[in-house]
This record gives C-alpha cells, sequence and structure tokens, in this order.
C-alpha cells in the first residue's frame, strides 16, 4: 500500500515538474523544420519548456513592437543580420552578458553592444556550369559586370534579402558609387528577368539557360542531398567558385539569434542561446542546414567540406543591416527587377 | 432594396447589433489608410521614379486579365454543363469546383516544375532535337501571363458556381418564349441567359479579380512585381511600414472602385427568385460530336486546373514517402480544419447579420464600416495582420492600464496572439467572400415575401429564419464553403497572428516551399486538397439536390 501511495505521489509531482518548469517562448524566422530538432533537444536536456512561432523576420518584429512591454517574446531567432540590426534599433532586444556567448562567437559575428549574436554563417558565392565556364575566367563578384558575361549570369530579385545584404556589403566596401556601376553592368549581363529562387538559378544553370549563378551555398547543398534524383543531377553539373579570395573574400551572412528586451523569461532564453552555440548544436545545425558553423573547430558536413574553404569578408555584420534599405534603393536605380 | 414597410423597432435592434461587428471589422482597413497621414515623401520620389508604374500596371493587367479569363471560362463552363446533356455531365458539375481548393501559389510551383527551362517537358525537347537554349521559343510560365493563366484556373470556379446558380433559377418558359420569338439557342445564351445572370456572374468575377489584386504567392515567386511584392519590398526591404501601407491604402483605392462598379451593375437589374413551382430548363442532347466537344473541353479545364497538379503532387510525395506523416501532422490537419470551419461559419453570421440588415433598412452608419471591411479582400494578408495588431495591442495595453488603476491587477495580453486575433483577421480579408453570397442570395427574394413574412407576423428574425435561410440555402453553403476554402489556404496572416505552437497545412507548406524544397511540401500541399476538397463535394450534392 505504501508504494503504491508513494508511485502515485512520486508521479505527480514528476507531472507536476513538467507543468511548472521553465519555459521560453521563441519567435522564429527560421524555418520550424530546420530549428524544431535542435529546441527539442534542447528541451530534453534541460527540461526547459520551448514554444515556438515561426513567420517572416519582419512580421515577428512588427508583433514584438507592437505586443510592447507584454510581448511574450523571449528570443528572436532570424536568418539575416538586417533583420537581428531592425530589431536592435527599434529598441526590441537587451543586451546578454555571457562568457560563454562572447568567447564562442567572435567579435564580427555579433552586436557591438552583445544584443544578438550569430548561429550560423550562410556564404553567398558563385556558382557556374562545369561544361561551359572554367574556373579561371573567374576572379571576382566585380568581374560579374564585365561584358564577357553579357546574357549569362542567373540571379534571383532584389526583394530578396540575401541580395540585399550582399549589395549592402559591397556597398561598405567598395562606396556606393562604384558599387551602383557594378550593379547595372551585372544587369545588363542578366541572361533572363530575375525570378524564382537560388535554387531555380542553379537549375537554370544546371540546364544551359545561363553560365554562372549566384546563390548561397546551403541551396547548392540542400540540392546535392535531395531525394529526388533530378535535383541533385542538376546541382552535380554545378561547381562552387569563391570569389575575392586574393582581396576581402566571399560575402557572409549569418543566422542569429537575441534575447527580447521584455523577455519575462531571460534566464532560460540565455541557457538557450549557450545550447545552441554548443559544439554539438553547432554541428547538427551545420550538417541539417547545410550552413558554416560559427564556432571555430566544429566539423563542416561532408557536403560542405565539398566546396571548400574560402576567405569571408571581414567587414562587421552590423554596418551590412544598417545599409540595407540603401542597398534596396541602389539596386531599384540599378533596374534590378 | 431599403423596405420601408418593416417596423421601425426590430430594425433598430437589428442596427444596434451589427453596429459593434461593423465597425470592428472596418478597423484594420482603418488603420492602414489612416498611414496617409505621415506621407512619406522621399519613398514615393523613389518608388515614382523607379518601380510604381510597373506595380500599378503589372497589378491592373494582373487583376484585369483574371477577370476576363474567369468570366470566359467560369460562364462558358457553367452554360455547358447547365444546358448541355453530356456524358459526364453531373460529376463535371462537382468537377469543376475542384481546382478552388488548389492554392494559387501551388499551381504555380507545380508548373513551372513542369513548364520551366529546366523542367521535364522542355528538357525532353531539347532532348528529342538537340536544340540548345535560344534555338526555339516555348511561353514562359513565369511571366505576368503565367501569373494570368495560373489565378484564372483556380478562380474560375467562383463564378461558375454562381453563374450555374443564376442560369438554374432561370424557368423553362424562358427559353420556350425565347425559342418561339426566334432565338437561336447561342443567342438565347448571348442575349438572354447572361445577361439575366449578369449580377451573380459579376460578382464572381469581382472576387476573382481582388484575390488577384491580393496575391502574393505567386506573383512574387514568377518574378512579376505588383503592388502585392511593391508592399513587401517597401516594408521589409527599405524598413518603411508606413511607405508599404500607403501602398496599401492606394491598393484599396482601386478595389474600392471595382467594388463601386460591381454593385453599381447590380443595382441596376434585379430578377427575382420565382419559388420552387416553376420548371427549371431541361438540358438539351447535342449531337454525339457535339458531346465529345464539350466533355473535351470541361475534362481539358479540369486537367489543367487541378489533376495535372494533383499528379506532380504525388509523384513528389511518392518520392519523398511519408516520413512526414505522423501524429503532428494530423494534429496540423485538424487545426487547419477546424480554423476553417469555425472561420466560415462566423463570417456567415456576419454577413447575415449585415446583408439582411441593409434588406432591412439601409443604413449609410452600418454599410460604410462594412464597405470599408469588404475591401479587406483585396489587401494582403500581411497588411490585414498588421491592421489587426495595431489596435488590438493599443486595446490590451489600455485595458491593462485600466485594470491596474483601479484594481491593481495586471491583465496583460488579453487578445493579441490569440486565435481571437486570427479569427478577427480571416473576418476581414474574407468578409467581402461570404457577403457578396448571402447578398446575392438575399437579392434574388422578392421585397414581397418579406411583407407576406410580416402581415403573418413574422419579426425579422424569424422571417430571416423560416423564409430567407430556406431559399437562399444554396447560397448560404457556398458562402461557407468559399471561406471555408479560402482560409485553409490562407497563409500570411496566420503566419503573423497565431498563437504558440500552433501551425496550419498551409504554413507548413509555406515554409518548406519558400525553403525550395518542393518535394517535401508536396504532403502538406496535398493534404490542404483532401481536407478542402470534402466540403466542395458536400457542397455540389446539396446544390444538386436543392435543384431537383
Amino acid at each position: 500500500m505504501y508504494k503504491v501511495v508513494s508511485v502515485i505521489v512520486f508521479s505527480f509531482i514528476f507531472l507536476a515538474i513538467p507543468a511548472k518548469s521553465a519555459e521560453v517562448n521563441v519567435y522564429s524566422a527560421r524555418k520550424e523544420a530546420l530549428i524544431k530538432p535542435v529546441l527539442d533537444s534542447f528541451s530534453t536536456k534541460t527540461g526547459i519548456r520551448v514554444n515556438l512561432i515561426t513567420g517572416n523576420a519582419d512580421a515577428l518584429i512588427s508583433r514584438i513592437a507592437s505586443e510592447g512591454k507584454f510581448s511574450p517574446a523571449d528570443v528572436l531567432i532570424t536568418t539575416d543580420v538586417g533583420r537581428l540590426q531592425r530589431a536592435k534599433s527599434k529598441g526590441l532586444l537587451q543586451p546578454v552578458e555571457s562568457d560563454m556567448l562572447t568567447n564562442w562567437v567572435p567579435a564580427r559575428l555579433r552586436d557591438s553592444d552583445n544584443q544578438w549574436f550569430a548561429l550560423t554563417k550562410r556564404a553567398r558565392t558563385i556558382m557556374y556550369a562545369k561544361e561551359r565556364v572554367s574556373a579561371d575566367e573567374l576572379s571576382s563578384i566585380e568581374g560579374l559586370s564585365e561584358d564577357k558575361w553579357k546574357g549569362r549570369i542567373c540571379v534571383r530579385s532584389s526583394g530578396n534579402i540575401y541580395n540585399q545584404s550582399m549589395v549592402a556589403a559591397l556597398i561598405e566596401q567598395l562606396g556606393e558609387q562604384q558599387t551602383l556601376e557594378w550593379a547595372k553592368g551585372l544587369v545588363s549581363n542578366f541572361a533572363r528577368p530575375p525570378k524564382g529562387g537560388d535554387r531555380d538559378q542553379i537549375k537554370a544553370v544546371a540546364a544551359g539557360q545561363c553560365d554562372i549563378a549566384i546563390a548561397n551555398t546551403y541551396y547548392l547543398a540542400g540540392m546535392l542531398t535531395d531525394s529526388d534524383d533530378t535535383q541533385v543531377q542538376a546541382a552535380q553539373k554545378v561547381s562552387v567558385f569563391w570569389p575575392n579570395q586574393g582581396d576581402r573574400g566571399v560575402h557572409v551572412n549569418i543566422s542569429g539569434a537575441g534575447i527580447a528586451r521584455f523577455a519575462a523569461n531571460k534566464e532560460a532564453a540565455k541557457t538557450l542561446l549557450e545550447f545552441m552555440l554548443t559544439e554539438k548544436a553547432q554541428a547538427w545545425y551545420a550538417k541539417h542546414n547545410g550552413e558554416y558553423p560559427v564556432r571555430e573547430g566544429v566539423e563542416k558536413s561532408a557536403v560542405l567540406k565539398r566546396f571548400g574553404d574560402f576567405k569571408a569578408e571581414s567587414i562587421p555584420l552590423q554596418r551590412v543591416g544598417e545599409l540595407n534599405s540603401a542597398a534596396l534603393v541602389l539596386m531599384d536605380n540599378a533596374g534590378w527587377k | 432594396m431599403s423596405a420601408s414597410h418593416v417596423t421601425a423597432g426590430p430594425a433598430r435592434i437589428w442596427r444596434l447589433a451589427s453596429l459593434g461587428p461593423a465597425l470592428m471589422l472596418a478597423l484594420p482597413v482603418v488603420v492602414v489608410m489612416l498611414s496617409v497621414l505621415q506621407p512619406q515623401w522621399q519613398v514615393w520620389q523613389h518608388l515614382a521614379q523607379t518601380v510604381l508604374w510597373d506595380y500599378i500596371s503589372n497589378s491592373l493587367l494582373l487583376a484585369f486579365g483574371v477577370g476576363l479569363g474567369t468570366l470566359i471560362l467560369g460562364t462558358s463552363l457553367a452554360w455547358i454543363c447547365h444546358h448541355y446533356e453530356f456524358p459526364g455531365r453531373s460529376a463535371f458539375e462537382w468537377l469543376l469546383l475542384l481546382p478552388m481548393a488548389m492554392p494559387a501559389y501551388i499551381i504555380a510551383y507545380c508548373y513551372t516544375g513542369l513548364l520551366d527551362f529546366a523542367g521535364p517537358v522542355q528538357t525532353a525537347v531539347r532532348e528529342q532535337t538537340g536544340w540548345a537554349y535560344g534555338d526555339y521559343y516555348f511561353p514562359e510560365v513565369r511571366s505576368l501571363g503565367g501569373a494570368i493563366l495560373m489565378l484564372t484556373l483556380v478562380l474560375y470556379p467562383y463564378v461558375f458556381m454562381l453563374a450555374r446558380n443564376a442560369f438554374r433559377d432561370q424557368a423553362q418558359s424562358l427559353l420556350e418564349v425565347s425559342r418561339a420569338a426566334g432565338l437561336s439557342p447561342t443567342g438565347y445564351f448571348i442575349k438572354v441567359a447572361v445577361p439575366m445572370a449578369r449580377p451573380a456572374i459579376l460578382t464572381g468575377v469581382a472576387l476573382a479579380m481582388m484575390e488577384a489584386f491580393a496575391d502574393f504567392g505567386t506573383v512574387e515567386y514568377f518574378g512579376v512585381n505588383t503592388f502585392t511584392t511593391g508592399i513587401f519590398r517597401t516594408w521589409f526591404g527599405l524598413g518603411n511600414a508606413q511607405a508599404a501601407a500607403q501602398l496599401s491604402a492606394l491598393l484599396t483605392t482601386f478595389v474600392l472602385l471595382l467594388l463601386l462598379l460591381e454593385r453599381g451593375s447590380r443595382s441596376k437589374i434585379k430578377y427575382y427568385y420565382q419559388g420552387h413551382k416553376h420548371h427549371s430548363q431541361n438540358p438539351q442532347r447535342p449531337s454525339a460530336l457535339v458531346s465529345v466537344v464539350l466533355l473535351c473541353c470541361c475534362l481539358l479545364v479540369l486537367a489543367a486546373g487541378f489533376l495535372i497538379p494533383l499528379l506532380m503532387l504525388i509523384n513528389w510525395v511518392w518520392g519523398t514517402g511519408l516520413a512526414q506523416f505522423n501524429g503532428q501532422f494530423l494534429s496540423l490537419m485538424w487545426n487547419s480544419f477546424s480554423l476553417a470551419l469555425v472561420a466560415a461559419f462566423l463570417v456567415l453570421v456576419l454577413a447575415l447579420l449585415f446583408a439582411y440588415g441593409r434588406r432591412l433598412r439601409d443604413d449609410p452608419l452600418i454599410r460604410m464600416p462594412v464597405t470599408l471591411a469588404s475591401m479587406g479582400y483585396a489587401v494582403p494578408g500581411t497588411v490585414i495582420a498588421v491592421g489587426v495588431m495595431l489596435p488590438l495591442a493599443w486595446f490590451d495595453k489600455s485595458l491593462d492600464a485600466l485594470m491596474q488603476a483601479w484594481f491593481g491587477i495586471s491583465t496583460g495580453l488579453m487578445f493579441s496572439g490569440t486565435l481571437f486575433a486570427l479569427l478577427l483577421a480571416y473576418a476581414v480579408r474574407f468578409l467581402a467572400v461570404s457577403l457578396n453570397q448571402v447578398e446575392a442570395g438575399l437579392e434574388r427574394i422578392k421585397p414581397s415575401m418579406d411583407q407576406a413574412a410580416q402581415s403573418l407576423g413574422f419579426g425579422p428574425l424569424k422571417s430571416l429564419q423560416r423564409i430567407h435561410l430556406p431559399i437562399m440555402k444554396a447560397s448560404l453553403l457556398s458562402a461557407v464553403l468559399l471561406v471555408f476554402v479560402d482560409v485553409l489556404k490562407e497563409l500570411p496572416a496566420t503566419l503573423i497572428l497565431r498563437p504558440f505552437n500552433f501551425n496550419t497545412l498551409a504554413v507548413r507548406t509555406y515554409e518548406l516551399a519558400s525553403d525550395e524544397r518542393l518535394s517535401d511540401a508536396a504532403l502538406p500541399a496535398l493534404s490542404i486538397l483532401v481536407v478542402g476538397i470534402l466540403p466542395v463535394i458536400i457542397l455540389a450534392r446539396a446544390m444538386n439536390r436543392e435543384s431537383r
């Protein structure tokens, strides 16, 4: 009898714990399928429950802003530095003091006030048709505005955030005038008006509609590991070229996270950020998203290794976020649809 | 429409009951419109110099192209199914409604996959002929024309459904009289049937055009710059929410014009339902050749709007397997289904409240906010969501401050981030759909019926329940169905407003598809169709029963 009672009592206590246990509310611009597994393993490990909403980064930012001090958001995750910067400038984030985070994330990949931290790196680079282009013909992103590429380049629209960030980084490094000239040259080399996503550009290269695409590497990685054979075959016709290796390096953006200003569960939120930067989580992330880990020493996935190593741009990413709208205006002026 | 015979008392109560909901629904659109008060000259100057004319011309071309396409396709198919007896006719009456369940962005993904330069069709052509890029002409799917075609293929059922109901109401005697007067069947179609069905047909066309104005997924994927993509670019890219809202306000003025046109055309003519006694027209039996041609026409549209994309989805699911299909996926289906159902009935009740109130006594105080709310149908869901979010957050904060001051308790966010916010957004977004159906249904009932009911001592509620609702059952059903399917497919507002840990099939589909994982997106997309088809079939059967 005593046993039965104690079992009941214990199971009640056991059941009561998760109900009372800490939780953390995550607003994520990273898609559910790409983040849920990491959050689940976080919950298993720490017993902290994670509540999740996914959505467009700007919409989530608007939601946090309109909810104000009552906002349930503890953590904001985005897939682009511009959005983190926007959240910061609207006063929606707060500084996080964590030795782990500051040690693990290089200064260039976090906010100067520690309001946001990179979780992964994503490289936007040149991809070319193996059959029709040799790597010798390529050198830098700037080179893509040369006449020899007339009618041979595919890239998605200027509405896309990755292009906006890439151009913003160029503005920071080359200056506005030179970037505009470059953008005009690039647009005149387009094989077709921009349409579709990054995968579509890669497929167009594979099919022969264009010879060069600008795309993020994880799209190619995703195609190479796709269950659909036609995707794999298309991806195999395309090679990665790392531009600007002699000078400033290739354009790199991040996915990252920050803690909301009115976070009710600040400690749990901090624990979550730290967890996502542990070696194990970083390795998983890099493997499943085809992105590059932020921490040094974490192994890249097999597909990424095949693409080779590269030198990345070293400008503070904060500037990329700040120049976002300037980049869009510039692309409009260059006629980049 | 005002029926001054109704005593003032009940009409006043009805009016009071409508006022609150009407104002609440108008609020999000008003919030968007109010953005005009803080002009963003710099952004506008930039837009006007670069992309604004593209937005305007593409949006107008898209909307009018879709309007024309759905008009032709919807009306002619409705006539074929109504007027001719050919093999498979009764099946096509509901089969031709199925494309309605197909989200436009999914059909766009499917046809791009199939017909794009890198797709199987063109690849096969190149392999057969040895041609390379530039050696041959192939129409570009991802273009304005392609977008018009895609939207027409999934939106024509709106016109089809309404036109067919209207044709059904036309009596056999009408056809006989026209025959006797020397009109050929084609002459009857052009000179009698279509003009008489005009209010219904135009309602359908207006709905399709509004949907085209609001479309984001298709035009974005196709690289066609319209108002909706412009709103997103301005808001997200330039980071200027005000200017984005002003673009939406400009878009809504286009829609307002459209609505006024439609209203105007409807108010000029009125045809009333003749009661159950009349014989509806007997279908004609055409020659064998004509039968085959008609069958092929119907089959072609069905294949293009439904079967081909369906097969592509099945093919993708086949490739990836059913690994995604687990308990979580079932809850996803349940969320989508229950949310759509609740929203559909909620919007129906609101539409009945407003439409019947208007029949009792046309009141500008109600009509204006309702018209404003109706424009929500053409406003992109994201913009509506923001329009819902801001006033609700304001209300929550004010309530909290009040409660703090009076009782010292903090109520926090009462409505923001709840299903209530989501349902409110749906109501604004889809009121027009339901309202149009209900109004079309009510308009076909002679005012003399109301007078008769009143002379029997029925109050407004009782005559609505006993007289109007039974007569307009078909309209009510289509109202519920259309909103159900629309909510099922709805994406942007759901994405922003939903509570924690709450996902729908559309959200799941979009997340995977926008990550360009089309094959993984196929299963949730297919599930949208499965959940959406069921009510389409129920509706079609109910309509048939109604008419026979």
